[in-house]
């Protein structure tokens, strides 16, 4: 047995056919839209052709990063919880609630630049940690389902926040500008326009692209190595596939539901901190609500995989930020990307599957190329020719 | 006469493997007829294949002299064939009558389901047939037995005239397989036609009117039980002779490997199940505890492995006390676990067999460095090595476990535990499932690991296993160990007997 696993499909072929499942959804929805286009009375190619260019502008790409990276944050904090079948519906809270914790501390803070956002960044994580492990502690001790609590927590969290809101800052109700206090600049994430711009042209109409997209790809990759590269990774996902053998593999079932959630939680944390950081530096009304939520339909459009996510959080940025060109022509009205991204979901869903088994075929005929030329013994006579008119590449 | 059924030249591939080449098995009506042959033969393919669960790529179908095509097992159902599977597909959370008319349910009026009239329907066919099920009990509390009865009366509830059975034995214990048999007898009396898979020789020869052999996807010989014997079966099956069983020799050395002292375990309803039990096992010792299912081992084999705290007693290992020890603890200290339900506490089925391999081992080398870091690679290789030691067929260490079959997903529970060389084996049922030539390999592999010292708890209800396996014999019975026998005088009878608590009254209690 020296031929290394060859069946494991080539690099670059594994790579097509998981990129396959989201072009084909991409594909799929651009033609359900366009019908619904056509549908309300409108052309749908000026409007796509716009949007394409109108979308590629430098502005709008910068546009894009900046909605993909709490999308992302928010979908790997997400895809954490469903790795091992626990539904966390709480990011929501979790990261209001970190939001305005973290701004509040970074604004009394005084440090020196690095130090200062590290330390805010850390106190987003704590808090969304925090606020998620009170429903894995609920789980654990009490066995109430996380849908049931994380949904609670939600509607407690945004109350909280608005009650900080209200007492803290001591302004008349009236007033429609309640912030916390401005972070000081040592405490803002610096933006990386001056980086981008070493290779392409000035991001113009004051565009910023947000520093924070850095710390999204780090956790990608944490959340990577994590999964695919440690045992309490491991241990994760096998409670997630079989609990039962999970747990007699050595897998305590209530630790892991709490590392889960503390996890998810922590990352949860940072969902809003992009634009606390890296545009309001305070935490008020103008910040973006329900990334909680557009994180599931992320999460389940990357099937829990952080390249897959990514490329998810891409697309739904791009959708966003490429939309109201639609508008200001009177193409269409913008809302037909909300269209676009409901059904994009839909078809990855069934698309997945699809590929997933003609993966699991050429993987499977891979393997009987293995078998038929190893010259290692047969282990059963019939298996080995019995492989051979398999073995035929199909044309 | 038609035959109730036949097969014409079935040929069905998996990419990689040639599962049933050119088959061809005939069925007369009424008759019980015994498909046999090695793990990975092809016996499940070709059964899903008239189940309509597999489409064949070549061969016909033809049922009472009418060609049939399946699309879906509903369609065989339509055509009055069921199948009861290897591995049970029931929904744990449903009761047993939810299960048993689930896709089938009778409706009253506005389209509700009339459970009344369902509940009479089951409990006549229970009746005619003698299929005790207790019908509002949550499916996940049913043990194997009455799982299997669920599965048989939801096919009978079907209308299925022709039956197929996927090694209904290998998950009973001695007098529910004459139950079986009885039932099975009974049916055919009433018309219905049996297809059943086996690898119990002797149990083959007692019941069936014909039996088929399979090997490597081809038949290679119909007969009757009269005209053959076990022996002769065994080779037409391995295509070579069987080794034959070593003697018996003691390796039992003086230190105790495993103590249990005075333990008792409540179950999930907090009856106690468990009541009492102590008992050692030496290193180089093989310890049966035989009984039947539902007398307390589930629990007792949880709180051995830490999964359950014990309600009272003490478990020792090496000689230290681990009733507060993790599961993860005892087993990185050496307790191997064969669990009896492959599906539900051994595998990882979508995952591939590498990290099928590591499950329960995965904080150790080779499967990760420092208890944190995986290494894939080397436990690939580790993989390799297993699936070559165990004869695991299987292309290799990168497919998905449900893509074994039965038989040889058990050999890789087997292997991966025993690769690891542990101290302390917890072995339930540990060849179910897997056919005599591989049988013979795996107590061999018990036999040899117990000369060097490993210490095996082997709980059992199949009685050639317990005899043959064991150095010494308990029998568990309502939580109690009710009898100390030896191996190499007691019958299988007297075991048999033992084990259903008909021999346990005359004798008394007597912990090892
Ligand atoms: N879904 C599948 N994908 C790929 N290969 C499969 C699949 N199902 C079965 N096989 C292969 O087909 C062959 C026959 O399997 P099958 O389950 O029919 O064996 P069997 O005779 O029932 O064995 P056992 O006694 O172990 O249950 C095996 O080599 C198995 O690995
Ligand atoms: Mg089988």
């Amino acid at each position: 047995m020296t031929a290394r696993a060859a069946y494991r499909l080539p690099a670059h072929r594994r790579l097509t056919l998981a990129l396959a499942a989201p072009v084909a959804a991409l594909i799929l929805s651009l033609a359900v839209a366009s019908i619904a286009l056509v549908l309300s009375g409108s052309n749908p190619f000026p409007a796509y052709g716009r949007m394409f260019s109108y979308g590629f502008e430098l502005e709008t790409l910068v546009d894009m990063v900046n909605r993909a990276t709490p999308l992302y944050l928010s979908a790997v904090a997400v895809a954490i919880g469903f790795r091992m079948n626990l539904f966390n519906i709480g990011v929501e809270g979790q990261y209001i609630l970190a939001s305005i914790i973290a701004a509040q501390v970074a604004a009394e803070l005084s440090l020196p630049a690095p130090l200062h956002l590290t330390v805010i960044i850390l106190v987003g994580m704590a808090t969304g940690s925090m606020w998620a492990l009170i429903a894995g502690v609920l789980k654990v001790t009490r066995g109430i389902h996380e849908v049931i609590s994380t949904i609670m927590l939600n509607a407690i969290s945004i109350s909280l926040v608005v009650a900080m809101l209200f007492r803290q800052w001591d302004v008349p109700d009236e007033s429609l500008n309640q912030e916390t206090a401005e972070i000081p600049p040592s405490g803002r994430m610096p933006n990386l326009n001056g980086f981008v711009e070493l290779f392409t042209r000035e991001i113009s109409k004051g565009r910023v692209l947000w520093g924070f997209v850095i710390v999204a790809i780090i956790i990608g990759i944490l959340y990577w190595l994590y999964v695919a590269r440690t045992r309490p990774g491991y241990d994760l996902r096998a409670s997630g596939i079989n609990p039962l053998a999970a747990e007699a593999s050595g897998v305590s079932p209530k630790r892991t539901v709490i590392v889960a959630m503390a996890l998810s939680g922590a990352v949860g944390g940072l969902v809003g901190l992009p634009e606390v950081l890296g545009r309001d530096y305070a935490y008020g009304l103008q910040f973006t609500q329900n990334l909680g939520f557009a994180g599931i339909a992320v999460a389940l459009l990357g099937q829990n995989h952080p390249g897959g996510i990514a490329i998810g959080a891409l697309v739904f940025g791009f959708l966003d930020s490429a939309a109201p060109i639609l508008d200001v022509h009177g193409d269409a009205p913008q809302e037909i990307v909300e269209i676009m991204k409901g059904i994009i979901i839909f078809a990855a869903v069934i698309t997945y599957v699809v590929v997933q088994r003609r993966r699991q075929d050429e993987e499977a005929r891979a393997a009987s190329l293995a078998m038929a030329s190893s010259e290692a013994d047969p282990p059963a006579e019939g298996a080995t020719d019995a492989a051979a008119p398999d073995s035929r590449p199909a044309p | 006469m038609t035959p109730a059924l036949s097969l014409e030249d079935i040929t069905k591939r998996f990419p990689g493997v040639l599962a049933n080449d050119r088959v061809n098995l005939t069925v007369a009506e009424g008759e019980i007829h015994a498909i046999c042959g090695e793990n990975g033969a092809g016996k499940s393919t070709l059964m899903n294949v008239l189940y309509g669960m597999l489409p064949a790529d070549e061969g016909r179908i033809v049922v009472r002299g009418d060609e049939v095509h399946f699309r879906s097992p509903r369609d065989a159902l339509a055509a009055g064939i069921g199948m009861v599977h290897q591995h049970f597909m029931l929904a744990d959370n449903l009761t047993v009558l939810e299960n048993i008319i689930l896709g089938a349910e009778p409706t009253g009026r506005a389209g509700r389901i009339d459970f009344a009239r369902a509940r009479r329907r089951v409990a006549e066919l229970s009746d005619a047939y003698g299929l005790d099920v207790h019908l509002d009990e949550p499916v996940e509390n049913l043990g194997v037995g009455e799982r299997q009865r669920v599965e048989i009366i939801k096919v009978l509830y079907r209308g299925a005239r022709i039956l197929i059975l996927d090694e209904p034995t290998s998950v009973l214990v001695p007098h529910e397989v004459e139950e079986l048999f009885r039932n099975m007898r009974d049916m055919c009396a009433r018309g219905e036609t049996i297809v059943f898979i086996d690898h119990k020789l002797d149990e083959v020869l007692e019941i069936a009117d014909t039996i088929t052999v399979l090997r490597a996807g081809r038949t290679v010989a119909t007969v009757k039980p009269e005209e053959v014997s076990p022996r002769d079966l065994a080779e037409l099956m391995v295509g070579s002779e069987l080794p034959t069983p070593e003697a018996r020799t003691t390796a039992a050395q003086d230190a105790v490997a495993l103590e249990v002292k005075d333990l008792s375990v409540l179950d999930d309803d907090e009856r106690a199940v468990v009541k009492g039990i102590s008992l050692e096992v030496r290193r180089g010792e093989i310890v049966g505890m035989a009984g039947v299912e539902g007398n307390g081992q589930v629990e007792f084999v949880e709180a051995l492995l830490g999964i359950r705290a014990p309600a009272g007693g003490q478990v020792l290992l090496e000689g230290s006390e681990i009733n507060e020890w993790t599961v993860r603890q005892r087993r990185e200290a050496g307790v191997g676990y064969i669990p009896e339900d492959r599906h539900r506490r051994g595998l990882l089925l979508p995952a591939p067999l590498w990290e099928n391999a590591m499950c329960g081992h995965q904080s150790k080398e080779p499967y990760s460095r420092h208890g944190f870091w995986l290494t894939p690679k080397a436990a690939r290789q580790r993989t390799r090595e297993l699936i070559a030691a165990f004869d695991v067929r299987t292309p290799g260490p990168d497919v998905a476990a449900h893509a074994l079959s039965g038989g040889n997903q058990q050999k890789l529970i087997i292997g991966r535990e025993m690769v690891m060389t542990p101290n302390l084996l917890i072995a339930a049922h540990p060849t179910r499932g897997i056919d005599v030539g591989a049988q013979a390999a795996v107590w061999e592999t018990l036999h040899r690991a117990r000369e060097q010292g490993l210490a095996v708890l082997l709980v059992s209800a199949d009685l050639d296993e317990l005899i043959g396996l064991s150095d010494r014999l308990l029998v568990v019975f309502r939580g109690r160990i009710s009898a100390a026998l030896d191996p190499a005088t007691v019958t299988p009878r007297e075991l048999g007997a033992h084990m259903t608590g008909a021999a346990a009254d005359v004798e008394e209690p007597q912990p090892a």
